[in-house]
């Protein structure tokens, strides 16, 4: 076969493309000649393979995870819909949603500027602060994982308007909605200057010898301080997309179902998932990826990415095996689509907690949002009677609310928590704070009803601009036909 | 000549053949169909969803045989294919016109 004969030449062309790369990377210091920090090779190896992690995530893990769920006629739609909305957003990103998101500017508590659109100044000698004092990461890096954050949560709205929404206006809604909704709000929540730029500043305080140069570095402190996103400046704890992803997705999600109405014969006829399996398989490449979604979130390899690692793993189990639990009480019948969902409702309470609780926290936060999310997808959506096709909201937006509030509860050390991060107390060193549950739970409910508020109303706007503009649903017949041959021209399954 | 229609639980199949086949029955059509008499349909829950699907999946066997043959295939067709269970399905007997080997040219009884 060809592939012996090709593979000597391709791992010839990878050697030399090695060996360019490292030699670029030595000569950066020398010309950069600064005692500034330096990107250390574990963490730059972490963070790509994390990056990669939540690509796999979006494709092919929820395009299947999805893609099982619809009736077999609305497979190719599903599927296409996540992948292209993957591809726009990347580009999107780097064309200003990395620059709005994570730059500074006059609105810096809600918005970034256009400092860095089309990555201006995000070359190879640019790096951006972890959360540890002294560390960095290079920021072509961060800005690549951050871009996967952005491409997949636009893709899990697609579930909510699965089967019946237009193509054209799903792509034009989306480019609207990161623009407006995902970028605004990542910002808030994550955007600050970083751990070291408080310690400097907090240091100048410390050593400051009259009142006057004092009160002059305060002001510098608070300067440092404010320059951070709304939520990031409430004490809102979020540590890899509870609110951002999660609560945000779900709720655009929900406001999206009930706008676009039901789909024809909902609660009437057979609207069954038209492969368990594939929904099986991406769920549990959704399970792996997640690794990288919430272990990344550190920006680093270090101790709180095992954390976050080892959060992932039980909370996910607890959930799977709640849901498990609660259905066959329920229903009569432990199913797979429940464990299934289970899995996914874990993952998605773990993730503001990820690298903040402990994991005995974690598994109650897991149990709890098995059970809750259960009776959020039964239940409650039973008795509003919107038809959210994939549970977006049941899963995704509950989830996702439950693990913010908790995360506020489970940060506290004495339940095994890390405590919250202070970087200024002892500058240069990173401690926990005292822990108060008034303040810490308070800011958590204030970023989640900031969250379903801002985006919630925003979304309703999209969608309702869109649909005057393009439509949302395809005609009855085209939905009764079923969207892969009639958008996409192509079938999924040959008879 | 009479036309044999059985619908019969689909893991059914193969018992049924082999004891047809014991008989010297020597073919048979067989359809995947769905539909449901006294055993109603199921409850499928998938989520919050609750349905009730009433076509159940079964076999449609198809034997046209001499009459002498019927009586002995009927009763083989019942023994094979009865679990005691709801839904074991039922067989059919009509009478048949006419039948012509295409090949062949044949009819009737030489055909079958």
């Amino acid at each position: 076969m060809s592939i012996p004969n090709l593979s000597p030449n391709l791992s010839r062309f990878l050697l030399r493309l090695g060996a360019g790369t490292s030699l670029a990377l030595l000569a950066l210091p020398a010309l950069a000649n600064s005692p500034a920090a330096q990107p250390h090779k574990a963490d730059i190896g972490w963070m790509m393979v994390s990056t990669l992690l939540v690509l796999l995530m979006t494709v092919p893990g929820l395009a299947l995870f999805y893609g099982g769920l619809v009736r077999s006629k609305n497979m190719l739609s599903i599927l296409t819909q996540v992948l292209a909305t993957l591809c726009m957003v990347a580009l999107i990103w780097v064309f200003y949603g990395y620059s709005l998101t994570f730059t500074g500017g006059s609105f810096s508590s809600v918005i970034g500027g256009f400092d860095k659109a089309f990555l201006r100044g995000v070359d190879l000698a640019a790096n951006v602060p972890t959360f540890s004092n002294g560390v960095v990461i290079p920021e072509m890096l961060y800005m690549a994982f951050q871009m996967t954050f952005a491409c997949i949560t636009p893709a899990l709205i697609v579930g909510a308007i699965a089967e019946r929404a237009r193509f054209s206006a799903l792509l034009i809604f989306i480019a609207l909605w990161v623009t407006l909704v995902y970028f605004p709000l990542a910002h808030m929540v994550w955007y600050w200057q970083g751990p070291d730029a408080i310690a400097a500043a907090a240091k100048a305080v410390a050593i400051a010898g009259d009142e006057a140069a004092r009160k002059l570095a305060l002001e510098k402190l608070d300067a440092v301080k404010a320059d951070a996103g709304l939520l990031f400046q409430w004490g809102a704890l979020d540590f890899a997309g509870g609110t951002v992803v999660h609560i945000n997705a779900g709720i655009a999600g929900l406001v999206g179902a009930v706008m676009i109405g039901k789909r024809i014969g909902y609660g009437r006829d057979l609207l069954a998932p038209h492969s368990l399996t594939m929904t099986m398989i991406g769920a549990a490449l959704l399970w792996v990826g997640w690794f990288g979604f919430n272990a990344g979130s550190n920006l680093e390899a270090n101790t709180t990415a095992v954390l976050a690692m080892v959060n992932t793993f039980v909370a996910t189990a607890a959930a799977g095996f709640s849901w498990l639990i609660v259905e066959w009480v329920a229903k009569g019948k432990p199913s797979l689509l429940g464990l299934v969902s289970g899995v996914v409702a874990g993952l998605v309470a773990v993730t503001p907690a990820s690298g903040f609780a402990g994991p005995m926290g974690s598994i109650i936060l897991g149990l709890v949002s098995g059970g809750a999310c259960f009776f959020a997808c039964t239940t409650l959506k039973n008795a509003l009677g919107y038809d959210d096709s994939l549970d977006v909201f049941g899963i995704h937006c509950v989830g996702g609310i439950l693990g913010a509030i908790a995360t506020g509860i489970l940060v506290n050390p004495a339940l095994g928590g890390t405590g919250i991060p202070d970087y200024e107390s002892k500058p240069g060193e990173l401690v926990a704070a005292a822990y108060e549950f008034g303040p810490a739970v308070l800011a958590q409910i204030k970023a989640v009803a900031f969250t379903l508020v801002y985006s919630g109303v925003v979304s309703a706007i999209l969608y309702k601009v869109v649909d005057l503009v393009v439509g949302l649903r395809v005609p009855q017949d085209h939905e009764r036909q079923g969207l892969d041959i009639v958008a996409h021209g192509e079938r999924a399954y040959m008879p | 000549m009479k036309l044999v229609t059985a619908i019969i639980k689909p893991f059914k199949l193969d018992e049924v053949r082999d004891a047809l086949t014991a008989l010297g029955v020597h073919g048979m059509t067989v359809t995947e169909v769905q539909g449901y008499g006294r055993q109603k349909g199921h409850t499928e829950i998938y989520r919050g969803a609750e349905y009730a699907v009433s076509f159940l999946p079964k076999i449609k066997i198809e034997a046209v045989l001499e009459a002498s043959l019927v009586a002995p295939v009927v009763e083989a067709i019942t023994m094979a294919a009865r679990t005691g269970q709801i839904g074991d399905g039922k067989i059919f007997v009509l009478p048949v016109e006419q039948a012509l080997r295409i090949r062949t040219g044949e009819t009737d009884a030489d055909a079958l």
